[in-house]
């Protein structure tokens, strides 16, 4: 083992050496048995990266199972974090130091490592039946499979059962310290301070618990191994200075955290109390978990039996005046889409949250993907237009959020926000915005019965009023029938249906008027190429156009937020390029969509794999796209 | 838009909404609709702080014919999107209409979940034991042999029953009335508004087009006396023409038997006395078929409990009571820094 300090970085050539000034960036996976705490591992090292300022992002890799069998592959939980002094938009190509927990989690992680990078091994878990289970037909070790990484083996397990021994833990106890005398020592690798750490297990655990007291205790061995050790030749600790951003009050946020603070804040803006009604369903239920705390901030949750009543019940709230809210993910949203229908039909606000997923049908429930497109834009019974708008990453489902319940109230129509899995699992840091940046777009109930029927309306926007039960002299019904354009009666008539659905589909078109136009992220407004992407593809497509454009290609970057309806200038847009790439998790979904809407011959980057989109991957198919004719 | 002052004594013609009203010329809904007209009017509640929510078939369209507010829904969901109303309104009088198909077939997983979740909503189910609107398949409450469209040579399933399935269901009140039977209809409907939580309500309905005389066998007038139990709280549970039959419990098998005053041996002092907070004895009463036995009708069963809307209302105000919660302070609570 000849391991250099210098070589641990992010996006070095493989086994070229870089001197140790370029090292801003470091990819970090961590990897164990479901059991193992590797979620805790990586979010704690996450804290810890956040607080001495630099930036990051995170991708929690977990199965869908809650307790695998011990030592399958299937089994398998990882975490990834990216850190470094400049600004960090992915989680990283390919990981510059893994820590295996286990067989099984070498067997399924070391393909991914750069050559010369650092594997970690638990020494302590290699036993002949674990590699066998692994499927490793010999160790890994000794037949050459790990030549081109640099390997540090520490029986990690002997050194846990060892410190928790003093506190009288069960040997199962002593073993499930493993995450946090691993996260000691990579703390110490990177000088990073365990006080935040520390304090979570304080308020874990309680300061006399011996299980809290045993934590602590290979936390501080970890490090001290670290310190002491022989290691200290081989793996100098790396000292990482703090990215140059705006200044501001910061700290880490999830996607699933700043989208449920979003829906809050833009209930407070249009001066409405919410009520999400949900039903559990992965990735989409931290939504609910969040919500269901903040009943002092206007808030009442609701978990319906089904996803179905979940949407019903936030329309009957929305009916009822208040913010309804429903928040699920891809086999729930298909089943919401009858009562997304009558919100349509009926004119309510309410604002659908899809956090997607793997699918079709169950899928990948803990992978993410952009699938969901198509459902989100066409995926009713009949002419059922509702806006959509798409989150690109942790921050922005905050902002994202808050337009949706703009467009809802303001529009009186359904809107659909799609995160994805890896959004709302992924932590990133957040400059915290203040109520007070976002102007206020305060709902006014209809109150005057003069010209009042329900489905009179604004002549601007063509949003019908909206009048609530306990309202007197304006009760009225509505329905999933037809509605008459001058009384909201039943109506069967021909040319009132005509009219009917031509007004439905204004309203939502107009809504063009009141977004912002396409811009260009990086890059000139016309020119060779321009890779289009949406959602949480925006970080790795944006690094990849950045790092081309360095390397003097004429290619551009444009995102798309307002997925429907689309920025006006988007087509004229896409038409001043030569070639357009549309780089998306799906089978061209979007692709199609803009293919169809503006008749440009648009390619795709297509990747399904559960797995996010690689800065290199965009920057093949970049490469690809130029070399054609 | 007829506009009241609060203080003004409404009619029946009142809650009557100017639309014409749709069903079949001697459907059984329209004595229901007459019934609710009067019994708002009687009960003396305000029309804008009451609500009609419906989900699809005939009895659906109840909401357009009130002109109170109403809501016009989806096939089997009134009953979620009922709670969500209630949830956000505790104090608005939130009535549902639904029919066999509509609660029992399609949404039958909603109403199962309103009624034990207690949600003070107040359900109609007109049971005419068929689809009407569909045109005259047979439904979840038809009874085995039904013939129909869809099962042309009789039904073979076992049909569901509405105020069994609601006791099952942990209801807190369970009523049952007959379409015609006004003047009962509107005591069930004030007693149902009365009570706090999800009540019930079977109301058996004749569709006169596709199921006409379904019920004929303890409706019509000669039989009437002798196939109908009108329960009463405290009253003995006596009926027919003579009112010399009721109902008595047999001690050996648990089971309910009809007998007659000064028949073999039976006395009035062996005819059960109703008591609605009797769980054991309203599972007996609401498995009682004609024609065995009559069929059982009022209140069988009432026995109010914390209502779901009430018990959140009281989570939210607790979580309230130090004032109202702070985003911004929210946001920058746990692990923070400063970028200068």
């Amino acid at each position: 083992m000849n391991l250099q300090a210098d070589d641990i970085r992010s996006g070095a050539p493989d086994g070229a050496p870089i001197p140790k000034s370029d090292l801003d960036a470091i990819v970090v996976r961590f990897a164990g048995d479901s059991g193992d705490g590797v979620q805790l591992l990586g979010s704690q090292f996450s804290q810890e990266t956040a607080l001495v300022g630099n930036s990051l992002a995170t991708f929690p890799d977990f199965p869908a199972e809650i307790r695998a069998p011990t030592g399958t592959t299937y089994g398998v939980s990882a975490f990834q974090i990216n850190f470094g002094s400049r600004p960090i938009k992915t989680a990283g190509d390919q990981p510059d130091v893994l820590v295996a927990l286990n067989p099984a989690a070498l067997m399924v992680n070391y393909k991914g490592l750069r050559k010369g990078g650092l594997v970690i091994l638990d020494a302590g878990a290699f036993k002949d039946k674990d590699i066998k289970r692994a499927g490793f037909a010999v160790d890994p070790r000794t037949d050459g499979t790990l030549k081109e990484f640099r390997v540090m083996e520490i029986d990690i397990s002997a050194q846990a059962l060892e410190v928790a021994k003093p506190f009288g833990v069960s040997q199962k106890e002593a073993l499930r310290t493993k995450n946090l005398w691993v996260l000691g020592l990579v703390s110490w690798m990177y000088d990073r301070e365990l006080k935040s750490t520390m304090e979570y297990i304080a308020r874990k655990f309680g300061a006399e618990d011996p299980i809290g007291k045993a934590n602590l205790a290979a936390l501080n061995a970890g490090h001290a191994y670290g310190e002491t050790h022989e290691l200290s030749g081989d793996v100098a600790p790396v000292s990482m200075p703090s990215v140059k951003v705006e200044p501001g009050t910061y700290r880490l946020v999830s996607g699933a955290e700043s989208l449920a603070w979003g829906l809050a804040a833009g209930a407070q803006l249009a001066g409405l109390e919410m009520v999400l009604a949900s039903y559990p369903i992965t990735p989409s239920s931290p939504i609910l978990h969040i919500l269901a705390r903040m009943k002092q901030y206007g808030v009442t949750t609701f978990q319906a039996e089904d996803e179905i009543a979940a949407c019903c019940a936030a329309i009957g709230a929305s009916y009822g005046g208040k913010l309804g809210v429903t928040a699920s993910s891809g086999p729930g949203i298909a089943l919401k889409t009858e009562a997304i229908g009558l919100a349509i039909g009926t004119e309510l606000p309410l604002v659908v949250v899809n956090t997607q997923r793997g699918g079709p049908s169950t899928g990948l429930p803990t992978k993410t993907e952009q699938s969901d497109l198509f459902i989100a834009v066409f995926g009713r019974n009949a002419d059922a237009p509702m806006p959509v708008i798409a989150s690109r990453s942790p921050c922005d489902c905050f902002e994202v959020a808050i337009e949706a319940v703009r467009l809802a109230t303001k529009y009186m129509t359904p809107v659909m926000l799609l995160s994805d899995g890896y959004i709302a699992n992924a932590a990133e840091p957040w400059r915290i915005p203040s109520m007070a940046d976002y102007a206020p777009f305060k709902v006014e109930f209809r109150k005057d019965p003069e010209g009042f029927h329900p489905f009179v309306r604004d002549e601007k926007t063509l949003a019908r009023a909206w009048a609530i039960p306990g309202t007197p002299g304006l009760m009225h019904r509505i329905g999933g029938i037809e509605r008459d354009y001058n009384s909201g009666n039943i109506s069967y008539d021909a040319a009132n249906h005509q009219k009917m659905t031509d007004t439905r589909a204004a309203k939502i078109n107009n809504i063009a008027d009141d977004i912002p136009e396409q811009s260009v992220e990086i890059g000139e407004a016309k020119g060779k190429l321009a890779v289009v992407g949406w959602g949480s593809t925006f970080g790795p497509i944006n690094r990849a156009v950045a790092n081309m454009r360095a390397k003097g290609h004429d290619v551009s970057h444009i995102h798309i937020r307002h997925i429907w309806p689309l920025p006006r200038n988007l087509g004229a847009l896409l038409k001043s390029y030569e070639k357009v790439l549309v780089a998306e998790m799906n089978n061209g979904q979007m692709l199609q969509l803009l293919r169809g809407q503006y008749l440009v011959d648009a390619k795709g980057l297509l990747k399904v794999s559960g797995q996010p989109l690689k800065i290199s991957e965009v920057e093949d198919a970049i490469r690809a796209q130029l070399a054609s004719a | 838009m007829n506009v009241q002052s609060p203080t003004e004594k409404l009619t029946a013609k009142d809650f009557a909404s100017d639309q014409e009203v749709r069903w079949c010329p001697g459907c059984g809904d329209y004595a229901i609709l007459k019934a609710m007209h009067k019994s708002l009017a009687d009960m003396g509640v305000r029309p804008e702080n009451t609500v009609f929510i419906s989900g699809i078939g005939c009895s659906s369209r109840f909401p357009y014919y009130m002109a109170t507010y109403g809501f016009h829904t989806i096939h089997g969901r009134a009953p979620a999107i009922a709670t969500g109303l209630k949830l956000s309104r505790p104090e608005l009088d939130v009535w549902m209409v639904t029919g066999d198909g509509d609660a029992l077939s399609i949404g039958g997983n909603h109403l199962f979940h309103a009624l034990r979740r207690n949600i003070d909503i107040n359900i109609l189910l007109f049971n005419n034991e068929i689809y009407g609107l569909t045109k005259g398949q047979y439904s979840p409450t038809s009874r085995v042999g039904q013939r129909s469209p869809s099962t042309p040579m009789g039904s073979v399933d076992s049909p569901a029953e509405p105020c069994v399935f609601a006791l099952g269901c942990n209801a807190r009140f369970v009523a049952r009335g007959i379409d015609v039977q006004a003047k009962e209809l509107g005591e069930l409907f004030s007693r149902a508004r009365a009570h706090k939580g999800a009540s019930f309500v079977e109301i058996i309905q004749n569709c006169i087009v596709y199921n006409d005389a379904a019920f004929a066998g303890f409706t019509e007038k000669a039989v009437a006396a002798d196939m109908q139990l009108h329960v009463k709280h405290g009253e003995k549970m006596l009926f027919g023409k003579e009112r010399n039959k009721g109902l008595k419990l047999n001690t050996q098998t648990f089971a309910l038997e009809v007998v007659t005053i000064g028949e073999n041996g039976a006395t009035e002092a062996d005819i059960l006395v109703h008591d609605e907070k009797n769980k054991v004895i309203a599972n007996l009463l609401v498995g009682l078929r004609p024609p065995r036995f009559p069929e059982v009708l009022g209140v069988i069963y009432c026995d109010p409990a914390p209502s779901y809307e009430a018990a959140v209302a009281a989570q939210d105000a607790a979580a309230r009571a130090k004032g109202p919660g702070d985003l911004d302070k929210l946001m920058r609570a746990g692990n923070t820094w400063q970028v200068s």
